[in-house]
């Protein structure tokens, strides 16, 4: 198709043609500064803040809207732009909590860079503001609508990404807020505790919940001894918190930062990855030699199984019992790593550092506690261990590269890796499958055919002498056809991995703050595995196998 | 929020299903849900997101973005009183503290007894009849020199006590 010419600051530019201005300029080189809008997710054009002078139009455009025609000729950072603009941010600063020193995105902040660039000295404009709200009875999020800037990236992610919807604008004008449904808490509503939102809002607005504080007292308790496991997603994100280029694998550096900061054991949840590999590939044998419920879908993402438990509570019985990797780690801690060290499991605090915020919605359940004492006792996301990081003074950068703990919870195979990236616990799971039914080791290690990007893949193998056939969905938009199949009694498969976020783990929300992007480059973390070793491991923890299973059927919803 | 009577969930029913499959369905909903039930209750609102493919968060903001939806049960009486730039130049917001002493309700609110609603409105587009209000769609014009409003809501408090 032939292409739009157009100048943009007096610079010709070639468009395709429906691009808008924003799109032709970043092509071109050209920044344009955006608040409200969100690649592939939010282009509503209301907050302003791209306007630009187009030349003929009456008044200012608004860039990430007005789509590009040939001759057109547009100036970004004339004087009238330039004010305009300015103007606008003073407009939401006027209606701000300015308390940016004590607010959790200080020097993270779209808003705060804004001002900045736009050279605001002074908010000249004082008055009333829209009565705040501040929600933070869930267990993973925080809502604080002082600091709300009303773009609407929440609500078109939550809409758009996870095909959830659990939060609008409403009211009116002036007293405009975003809100979950019927104004509740988000511990009131059908949120699965994802944190997409969080990693969609610009500013401050909405967080997780900080739990630093409670990582400290632990470690400056001198009963208790603390242990650590880190996420896999977690090496490829936690760099570009020190500013490293998105994707840098910090994994050495991250194990001596976390030795430094005091923690008695520092581990890898892959250790644990592995255990999950296995039961739930035992599990699926079990399922499928003794007619039990198919398909069964995997149980790793916290946050698939609070959607699952609010909008297909029929489906419950189809969900893995097997708990996710890191609780299954705390519950060996807390288990089989106390005995065999003799220590009282409720000395013994368990801190894990994951790339998701429904994590901390997890460990608080009451079937991840055994006589009191919960599996896991605190969640940091990436985020917070970087703030932790940072609290303790600690030169990352500068950090030798250290290993985890090389004892017994040090080993594991590269099946755990691929965890976090989506189709790697079904590819994991399929290769223990395989190895288990027919006796021997794999010819092929990659069933290439279920790892991507996309949003549901499919594929068919045969294992001794079965057709099996599996499907991998991540974010709930694109699990809702596979979940109304078996909900029909129509669905053709017998195992499905679903990820609560887009692309799975290694984008999880507060990994990182820029989405789908370091899943590329965890997939090349890619290991192999030894079917061997992970079958002694298995028949080690035999004893504590009942504790890494949970019983489905029997949940409540927790906040019914 | 207590559980809806039985009725008017066959009402919400109805309304639901005479505008399924109809395109923009949500507006003609809640207006039906409103005038048949005089408020727009929760449930109401679940069941038109459930029918109409939207979420149940969005419909709640369309509710309270449009102040012809309320969430709380309307007085027997409507009374809206324009608080547009020349009404209230022209006294409404006294008008509107004497009608709340009359009727006993509070601005946005319902009376105790159920018997008046009291909205205080954005222009109501009659500027030359300053100010304006309205009681059960009947318009009343220059408010602060006739009685007529007044009267009509003393009327109405007269008939309404006797009838008890």
């Amino acid at each position: 198709m032939t292409k739009i010419n157009l100048k943009i600051n007096n610079i010709p530019v070639q468009a395709e043609p429906g691009s808008t201005i924003l799109e032709a300029a970043r092509a071109a080189g050209i920044q344009i500064p955006t608040l409200c809008y969100l690649k592939d997710v939010n282009k509503t054009g209301a907050c302003r803040v791209c306007t630009v002078e187009i030349k003929g139009a009456k008044s200012l455009g608004a860039a990430c809207v007005y789509p590009v025609s040939e001759g057109m000729e547009v100036f970004t950072n004339s004087q009238r732009a330039l004010e305009a603009r300015k103007h606008t941010v003073e407009l939401i600063l006027s209606n701000h909590c300015g308390d940016c020193l004590s607010c959790i995105r200080n020097q993270n902040c779209e808003l705060q860079k804004l001002a900045q660039q736009l050279g605001i000295r002074k908010v000249r404009y004082e008055g009333e503001k829209t009565p705040p709200t501040f929600d933070e009875v869930a267990p993973g999020i925080v809502r604080d609508t002082s600091k709300c800037v009303l773009c609407g990236r929440c609500i078109e992610t939550c809409k758009k990404v996870q095909g959830l919807g659990i939060l609008s604008f409403i009211n009116r004008g002036f007293n405009t807020k975003v809100a979950p449904v019927f104004d509740k808490s988000f511990n009131d509503v059908n949120c699965m505790q994802c944190g997409q939102c969080v990693n969609a809002c610009p500013v401050g607005a909405l967080f997780e919940k900080e739990d630093i504080h409670r990582v400290i007292e632990a470690l400056n308790d001198p009963e208790q001894h603390v242990v650590v496991q880190t996420a896999p997603a977690v090496r490829a994100a936690l760099g570009e918190e020190f500013g490293l280029p998105i994707g840098t694998r910090v994994t050495g550096k991250m194990a001596a930062a976390l030795r430094r900061i005091g923690f008695d054991r520092v581990y890898d949840t892959n250790y644990a990855a592995d255990l999950t590999i296995m039961e739930e590939g035992h599990e699926f044998i079990e399922r499928v030699q003794h007619q039990g419920v198919l398909p069964m879908i995997t149980s790793c993402s916290p946050g698939w199984i609070r959607y699952c438990e609010f909008e297909y509570p029929d489906l419950l019985e189809h969900l893995s019992s097997c708990k996710s990797p890191h609780m299954m780690f705390g519950a060996i801690l807390k288990s089989y790593y106390a005995q065999t060290h003799n220590l009282d499991p409720r000395k013994i605090t368990v801190v894990s550092i994951m790339p998701c915020t429904a994590k901390k919605a997890e460990v608080v359940r009451p079937e991840m506690r055994k006589d009191g004492v919960a599996d896991v006792d605190v969640v940091l996301t990436t985020r917070e261990l970087g703030r932790l990081i940072k609290m303790y003074g600690i030169n990352f950068e500068n950090l030798p590269d250290e290993d985890f703990d090389q004892d017994m919870f040090g080993q594991y195979s590269g099946a755990g890796v691929i965890f976090g990236a989506s189709g790697g616990v079904m590819e994991a799971a399929l290769r223990t499958v395989k190895e288990t039914l027919e006796n021997k080791p794999l010819d092929s290690l990659d069933f290439t055919v279920v790892r991507g990007m996309e949003g549901v893949k499919t594929a068919e193998l045969e294992v001794a002498g079965m057709q099996v056939k599996v499907a991998v969905a991540s974010s709930m938009s694109c699990a809702k056809p596979l979940l109304d199949e078996i909900r029909a009694g129509t669905s053709p498969y017998h195992f499905i991995e679903i990820m609560g976020c887009p692309g799975g783990a290694s984008t999880a929300a507060v990994s990182r703050l820029s989405t789908l992007r370091s899943a590329t480059a965890l997939s090349r973390l890619t290991g192999r595995r030894n079917g061997q070793r992970r079958y002694m491991m298995r028949m080690r923890y035999r004893a504590c196998v009942n504790r890494m299973r949970t019983r489905r059927s029997s949940r409540c919803m927790i906040n019914s | 929020m207590g559980k809806l009577n039985e009725q008017s969930v066959q009402v919400i029913d109805r309304i639901v299903d005479r505008h399924r499959g109809r395109p923009g369905p949500v507006k003609l909903m809640l207006h039906d849900v409103q005038k048949e039930l005089g408020y727009i209750p929760f449930e109401a609102m679940e069941k038109i997101a459930a029918a109409s493919g939207v979420s149940a968060a969005e419909v709640y903001g369309v509710v309270t973005f449009y102040t012809q939806f309320t969430t709380e049960p309307k007085g027997k009486h409507v009374i809206n009183v324009c608080m547009g730039t020349a009404c209230y130049v022209k006294g409404s917001a006294d008008l509107l503290q004497r009608i709340c002493d009359l009727t006993g309700t509070k601005v946005n609110q319902t009376s105790a007894d159920g018997l008046f609603s009291l909205d205080a409105t954005r222009c109501l587009g009659a500027c030359g009849l300053a100010p304006v209000a309205i009681l059960d769609d009947q318009v009343y014009g220059n408010a602060t020199s006739s009685t007529a409003l007044e009267d009509r809501i003393k009327a109405i408090i007269k008939t309404e006590s006797g009838v008890q």
